[in-house]
C-alpha cells in the first residue's frame, strides 16, 4: 500500500497554529505580511487505491560491462550489489570494471573511432536515430527499470527521464549530417575518444545528454554510470546491440568511483565530460591539470527561486513544489532558494504547506506517487545531517505529516523558514527534498541575494510582467533562466553553468559545439 | 651643443591611470645595441590584486555598454594605433630592424579592426533561438564572463598581447594582462593609446614584470573568471591548478609550440566564444 498523506506528524513537525499564520518564531511580524490561505483538511477524508505500474522490466540478475559491442567479465572478477533504494531489496549484481577494463574500453573506442569519425555523418545519425526508437519501444520497461533502479517515481520516469532520453538521441542523430552549420566559418571535426562520468540522479538522461552529441559529432565513448545507477545504461547497451551500432563506439564501464577517476584521467580520452558534484568536479580538474584534454564539467547548484507578488501564486505554488521535490530534489538545478517578494510571502508560505500536505510519498512505483525514494542511505544521511544543521544554526524546519513506508530510504519534503543567507542550508548543495525559504523587498535585493552564491546553474522567476522576466534574466548569473516554470528541459536548450557549477553547455548548437575540434 | 632628449619612464596602465609598481622595483631593458633603454615597472601580486580591483570596478558599466559602442571604442583603438604607428613600431623594434616591427603595428592594428566589427555580430552567430517543445519561448545569448586573465607570449609583444585581448573585450569582459616578458615597452607604449581610445578606464590593464612571480597569482585570484594564456608546460599547470578552487575557464596556447600571429587563423569568432556564458531563458508565451 502506499504510503500518502494520513496519519498525524512525527515528533519534528510543527502544530497547524504554525501552518496557518507561516511566521517563524524570533523574526519580526513586518518581515512577511500578506493573507494567509486557509489551511485545508485532506488527512484521513479519503484513501487511495494503489496503483502500482506493472511492466515487466526484463532486469537480469547480473550485469557485465560493455565493451567493444560486448558484455564481457570485469578482468577482477567482482561485482557488487544494486539496491532498490525504495525497498532495500537486491536489484542485479553489477560489473566491477578496473584499470584494465578501462584500458580495453578506450582501446577498443580508440580502433571503433577510425571508421565511425569519417563515416559520413548521415549514415552516423541513422544509428543514433535507431536508438531513439528502440528505445521508444520499450519505454515502459525502462522506465520501470530506472524506477526500481533510482528510487524516483514511475510517474517522472515514464513522463520525463525515458522520453527525455529518446528525445536528445532523436534530436542529435539530426544534427550528424548538418555539422557544417555548428561552427560558421569553420570545419567542426571529432575530438576522438571523450570519457564520461554521469551521476545516480538522471541515469538514462544524463548518459543521453553525453552521449548523443558526443555519438553525433562523430567521437566514439568510454562512459562510467553512477555506482548506484547502473542497471538502465546497460540496458541501453542492448538496444546499442540491436541498432546494430558499430562495437567500441560506445564503451561502459561500470564499477566504483576510483574507475570513474581512471576513465577520467586516460591517455586516450581526448576529452572529459563529467555530471556530478563540484567537489568531485574539482579533483577530476586537478587530475588532469596541465595535460591536454578539453573539458565539460556540469557541476552543482543552489538555485534560487524567485516569486514576485504579481506572479501568480497558485501556478508559482506548485512550480516550487517542481522546483524543488522534483526526483526528491536530488536535481543539480533544484530551485532550492525559495525568495518569496515579501507582501506574499505569508500566503506563499501557507499555499505551499497545503500543497505538500497531499503530496504523496511512498512506492516509486505507484503511479499516484508524487516523491519517491532517496537514491541511498547514503544520500539520505547527507541530507539528516543537513536537517540537523538547519536546525542548529536557527531555521525553523516543517514537514507535512506523511506515514513513509517501513522499508527503503524516504524523507518527507521539508521546508526551513527564517533561513539567513549565511546559513548552511542556503549555501550549501543538499540534493535532497529541503526548501530553505528567504524572502525580499526589492528587486535589487533579489537579485543581489540570488548571486549571492558560489553556484550559478540555474534559477526561477515568477512574476506576470515579461519586462521583468528579462531584466532579471539579464542580471542573474545563472546559465539556464526559468520563468513561469521550472525544471524544464529540452535537447534544444543549451544547459550548464556559470561559475562554481562548472562550463561548457549541453544540449543545443552550443552543446554540441563543445564535443568538437575546429578545423 | 646639442639638446639632450627627454626619455620616457615607463608606467604600466592600470585603472585608466599610469603606474609604476607599488614595490617600486623596476628592472632594465636595453634596445637592439645592447644599450640600457629604460628601467620597467617590475608589478608585483599586489600591484595584480589591485589591477583586478581597477577591472572589477570597470566591468560592469562596459558589459553595458551597446554592442555598436564597444564596437567604436575598438575601431578607436586600432585608429590610436594607426595614427602612432611609427611610434609603436619603434618601441618594438628599440633601434633594431623597423620592417618586422611596422608589419606587427600593421597586423595588430588589423587585428583590433577585425573585433571591433564582431561587437555588435558574434551574438547573433552564437547564441540561439531553441525550438524547445513546449510553450516557451527559448533564446541563449552569449554573456561576459567578468576579469579574464591575459598572458601574453614573449614574441610578438604588442600583436600577441592585443590578439588575446581584444577578443575578450570585444563582449563586455574587462582584462587585466601580463605583457611579453621579454619585451614589455610595446606595452607600456599601447598603454598611452588605450588611454586615448575611449576605452573606459580599468577595461584593459596592463602589468609588466616576471611571469614567474606572477603566474601564480593569476591562477589563483578568485576573481579572475579565466584565464588566456600562452604559456610554457609548468605555467599550464600551475594555472590549470590554481584554476580548481573556484573552477575557472582556462584557455592555452603552448609557448614551446610557437604561434603565427599574423595568420588569419589567429582571429577567430571562437577567441571570442571562449569567454562567454551562454545563458538560456525560458519566456512563458500566452497569458
Amino acid at each position: 500500500m502506499p504510503a500518502h498523506a494520513t496519519k498525524p506528524p512525527t515528533a519534528h513537525v510543527k502544530g497547524k497554529s504554525a501552518s496557518r499564520n507561516g511566521q517563524s518564531s524570533g523574526r519580526p511580524p513586518t518581515q512577511i505580511r500578506g493573507r494567509a490561505a486557509p489551511a485545508l483538511i485532506f488527512g484521513d477524508l479519503w484513501e487511495f487505491d494503489p496503483a502500482p505500474e506493472t511492466a515487466d522490466p526484463k532486469l537480469k540478475s547480473r550485469y557485465e560491462l560493455f565493451i567493444n559491442g560486448e558484455f564481457v567479465p570485469p578482468k577482477s572478477g567482482k561485482y557488487f550489489d544494486s539496491i532498490n533504494p525504495a525497498n532495500e531489496r537486491k536489484l542485479a549484481e553489477i560489473a566491477s570494471g578496473g584499470a584494465s577494463d578501462v584500458d580495453a574500453a578506450y582501446e577498443a573506442a580508440a580502433r571503433a573511432f577510425e571508421a565511425w569519425g569519417r563515416m559520413p555523418g548521415r549514415e552516423r545519425g541513422k544509428y543514433l536515430y535507431r536508438v531513439a526508437r528502440l528505445l521508444q519501444d520499450r519505454a515502459r520497461e525502462f522506465a520501470v527499470a530506472e524506477t526500481m533502479d533510482n528510487g524516483k517515481p514511475i510517474r517522472e520516469t515514464r513522463d520525463f527521464d525515458v522520453p527525455m532520453c529518446a528525445a536528445h538521441f532523436f534530436y542529435h542523430g539530426g544534427w550528424a549530417d548538418k555539422l557544417e552549420y555548428v561552427a560558421p566559418g569553420r570545419k567542426a571535426a571529432p575530438l576522438g575518444v571523450v570519457g564520461q562520468v554521469i551521476p545516480w540522479n538522471f541515469p538514462l538522461l544524463m548518459l543521453a545528454w553525453k552521449l548523443a552529441p558526443a555519438l553525433a559529432m562523430g567521437n566514439c565513448a568510454v562512459l562510467k554510470p553512477a555506482s548506484n545507477t547502473c542497471i538502465t545504461a546497460l540496458k541501453l547497451a542492448e538496444i546499442f546491440q540491436d541498432a546494430g551500432l558499430p562495437p567500441g563506439v560506445v564503451n561502459i564501464v561500470t564499477g566504483p568511483g576510483s574507475t570513474g577517476g581512471l576513465i577520467m584521467a586516460h591517455p586516450t580520452a581526448s576529452k572529459i565530460a563529467f555530471t556530478g558534484s563540484t567537489d568531485v568536479g574539482k579533483v577530476i580538474m586537478r587530475s588532469v591539470a596541465g595535460g591536454d584534454k578539453r573539458m565539460t564539467m556540469e557541476l552543482g547548484g543552489k538555485a534560487a527561486n524567485i516569486v514576485f507578488d504579481d506572479a501568480p501564486i497558485d501556478q508559482a505554488v506548485e512550480g516550487i513544489v517542481n522546483g524543488i521535490f522534483f526526483n526528491q530534489g536530488q536535481v543539480c538545478c533544484a530551485g532550492s532558494r525559495l525568495l518569496v517578494h515579501e507582501p506574499v510571502a505569508v500566503a506563499v508560505i501557507a499555499k505551499l504547506r497545503n500543497r505538500l500536505r497531499v503530496l504523496r510519498v511512498g512506492d516509486p512505483l505507484d503511479k499516484n506517487t508524487d516523491v519517491g525514494a532517496i537514491v541511498s542511505q547514503a544520500q539520505l544521511d547527507t541530507i539528516r545531517e543537513y536537517l540537523k544543521i538547519g536546525v542548529e544554526e536557527g531555521a525553523e524546519m516543517w514537514q507535512p505529516p506523511c506515514r513513509l513506508p517501513s522499508k527503503g530510504y524516504f524523507l518527507p519534503p521539508t521546508l526551513f523558514t527564517g533561513v539567513t543567507q549565511s546559513h548552511r542550508i542556503a549555501r550549501e548543495e543538499i540534493f535532497g527534498p529541503v526548501l530553505s525559504i528567504l524572502t525580499f523587498r526589492t528587486v535589487d535585493e533579489a537579485i543581489e541575494k540570488a548571486n549571492n552564491t558560489a553556484y550559478g546553474l540555474s534559477a526561477g522567476v515568477w512574476t506576470d510582467k515579461g519586462s521583468r522576466i528579462l531584466k532579471m534574466s539579464t542580471e542573474l548569473k545563472a546559465g539556464v533562466v526559468w520563468a513561469n516554470t521550472f525544471n524544464k528541459f529540452d535537447p534544444t536548450s543549451p544547459f550548464g553553468g556559470y561559475k562554481e557549477s562548472g562550463f561548457g553547455r549541453e544540449g543545443g548548437r552550443q552543446g554540441l559545439l563543445d564535443y568538437a575540434k575546429l578545423i | 651643443m646639442t639638446r639632450l632628449p627627454i626619455t620616457k619612464t615607463p608606467k604600466v596602465y592600470v585603472g585608466g591611470a599610469f603606474i609604476r609598481s607599488e614595490s617600486a622595483r623596476t628592472f632594465p631593458i636595453k634596445d637592439a645595441s645592447g644599450a640600457f633603454f629604460a628601467n620597467i615597472p617590475q608589478c608585483t601580486r599586489k600591484d595584480l590584486r589591485n589591477a583586478v580591483e581597477a577591472a572589477a570596478k570597470a566591468g560592469p558599466g562596459w558589459a553595458r555598454r551597446t554592442p555598436y559602442n564597444r564596437a567604436q571604442i575598438l575601431y578607436r583603438l586600432g585608429e590610436m594605433l594607426e595614427s602612432r604607428a611609427a611610434e609603436m613600431a619603434d618601441a618594438i623594434a628599440l633601434g633594431g630592424s623597423r620592417d618586422a616591427a611596422a608589419r606587427e603595428v600593421a597586423a595588430a592594428v588589423d587585428r583590433l579592426i577585425y573585433y571591433a566589427g564582431w561587437a555588435d555580430k558574434y551574438e547573433a552567430v552564437l547564441g540561439s533561438v531553441n525550438p524547445v517543445s513546449a510553450p516557451y519561448f527559448n533564446f541563449t545569448v552569449a554573456e561576459p564572463m567578468g576579469i579574464v586573465g591575459v598572458i601574453a607570449p614573449s614574441d610578438a609583444p604588442l600583436l600577441g598581447l592585443v590578439s588575446l585581448v581584444a577578443p575578450v573585450i570585444t563582449s563586455g569582459n574587462t582584462v587585466v594582462a601580463l605583457a611579453s616578458e621579454s619585451s614589455p615597452y610595446p606595452a607600456v607604449v599601447l598603454g598611452e593609446m588605450l588611454a586615448t581610445s575611449d576605452l573606459p578606464g580599468g577595461v584593459v590593464n596592463l602589468l609588466t614584470g616576471f611571469h614567474r612571480e606572477l603566474v601564480p597569482t593569476f591562477a589563483t585570484h578568485a576573481h579572475l573568471r579565466a584565464i588566456s594564456a600562452v604559456a610554457n608546460a609548468e605555467e599550464r599547470k600551475i594555472l590549470a591548478l590554481g584554476a580548481v578552487e573556484i573552477v575557472k575557464r582556462t584557455h592555452f596556447a603552448k609557448a614551446e609550440e610557437g604561434q603565427d600571429w599574423f595568420s588569419d587563423g589567429a582571429q577567430s569568432l571562437y577567441a571570442i566564444r571562449n569567454f562567454v556564458e551562454f545563458k538560456t531563458t525560458w519566456h512563458p508565451i500566452g497569458a
